[in-house]
């Protein structure tokens, strides 16, 4: 272990007992290659075990570290403490309820992600051994910078207009209905254009674009929005000129 | 939930700043640098020419589609840009910014047929 030492002032909230959110400093002795993580493992292990935060995987693939650090939503196990001043603020991901610390209550996401259908709903199911559904590379790669996404929540963190609205679909369902409307397997688009063609769904979106900026997968949800809105528009006019196609 | 109907204000939006993002480079090429500079004949934006090709019937066609189109935009982008700054009366701001890019549709119809 170094001597050298970082300021951790993590929120610490449980509400049920307290009455506000309050701010509490641990000093943390650290490693160069140590990530904000580690910091947080650290003061869990050595200094207060009754710290609540999520975390698993350590390397950016579970999207379960996801907070406010320094005001910015980042992936904790993804954000070298090297590179923070020598007092870190740590916060809960912003646009959320906390359930305790740093743990906040996620059901708001998790409701609109199902409402979007997040699968590929097939044409028709086939057994195992009619085979697979084939696809061509160039397929794959119209949606797969979207299949990227570990709904780490960054983006509804980072979001003003879900900051505002909270009956905002919001980035991340937005980009995975996009992905799968994108899908060349794929039928269900139409059914999931009830959600994302509503005022809550694409039209709540003014492009900020905040979203893709703190996205750690390069997901980029505001260009997958824009896109759906162009396809959207294109639904709208035509459904307006052809009145007895229903969809 | 019910579609909305954005898609007429935000197709308008988006035919409109694909538009200007052509159309506004050329106009400042030709009225900021090649007139000012002599690189085109100064005559060629003048008054009485300009109002000239404006008499032929495709040239208002072509005024009009363009002018529509990025005043349509430009409505939309204030009433969003009035939201991003924090006024959040979008019902006003929405009546505002349409209404007067209305009156400057109608303005249009009722001029550039006279000219």
């Amino acid at each position: 272990m170094s001597d050298r030492t970082v300021e951790l002032e993590i929120l610490r909230y449980d509400p049920e007992k307290d009455e506000m959110p309050r701010f509490e400093t641990y000093t943390v002795p650290y490693r160069d290659d140590w990530v904000v993580l580690d910091a947080i493992n650290y003061v869990k292990a050595e200094l207060d075990r009754t710290l609540s935060y999520r975390w698993s995987c350590h390397m950016a693939v579970c999207g379960s570290c996801g907070m406010v650090v320094n005001g910015e939503p980042v992936l904790a196990c993804h954000a070298f403490l090297r590179d923070y001043p020598a007092r870190i603020r740590i916060e809960p991901l912003a646009n959320f309820p906390v359930e305790r610390d740093l743990v906040v209550v996620i059901d708001d996401f998790i409701d609109k992600l199902g409402s979007v259908k997040p699968y590929v709903v097939a044409k028709e199911e086939k057994s195992v051994d009619e085979g697979e559904y084939i696809q061509t590379p160039g397929e794959l790669a119209r949606f797969k910078q979207y299949t990227a996404c570990i709904n780490c929540l960054l983006c509804y963190s980072a979001c003003p207009q879900y900051a505002l609205n909270e009956s905002f679909v919001g980035p991340a369902a937005l980009a995975l209905a996009h992905r799968y409307n994108m899908d060349s397997r794929d039928v269900g688009r139409s059914a999931r254009e009830d959600v994302v063609a509503s005022n809550p769904g694409i039209w709540e979106c003014s492009f900020v674009g905040a979203c893709s900026e703190v996205c750690p997968k390069s997901v980029d949800p505001a260009a997958a929005i824009q896109q759906t809105k162009i396809a959207s528009t294109a639904d709208y006019f035509l459904n307006f000129l052809t009145p007895w196609k229903k969809t | 939930m019910a579609r909305s109907h954005k898609p007429i204000v935000w197709g308008l939006f988006a035919a409109g700043g694909t538009l200007s993002a052509f159309v506004l480079p050329v106009l400042i090429l030709l009225t900021c640098f090649a007139v000012p500079l002599g690189l085109a004949p100064a005559d060629l934006l003048a008054y009485e020419r300009v109002l000239g090709l404006l008499g032929h019937p495709a040239a208002k066609l072509a005024v009009f589609g363009v002018l529509f189109l990025v005043i349509w935009h430009a409505a939309h982008r204030m009433r969003i840009t009035a939201h991003d700054v924090g006024i959040r009366a979008d019902t006003l701001v929405a009546a505002l910014c349409y209404g007067i890019a209305a009156i400057a549709t109608v303005a249009m119809l009722i001029v550039l047929p006279g000219l």
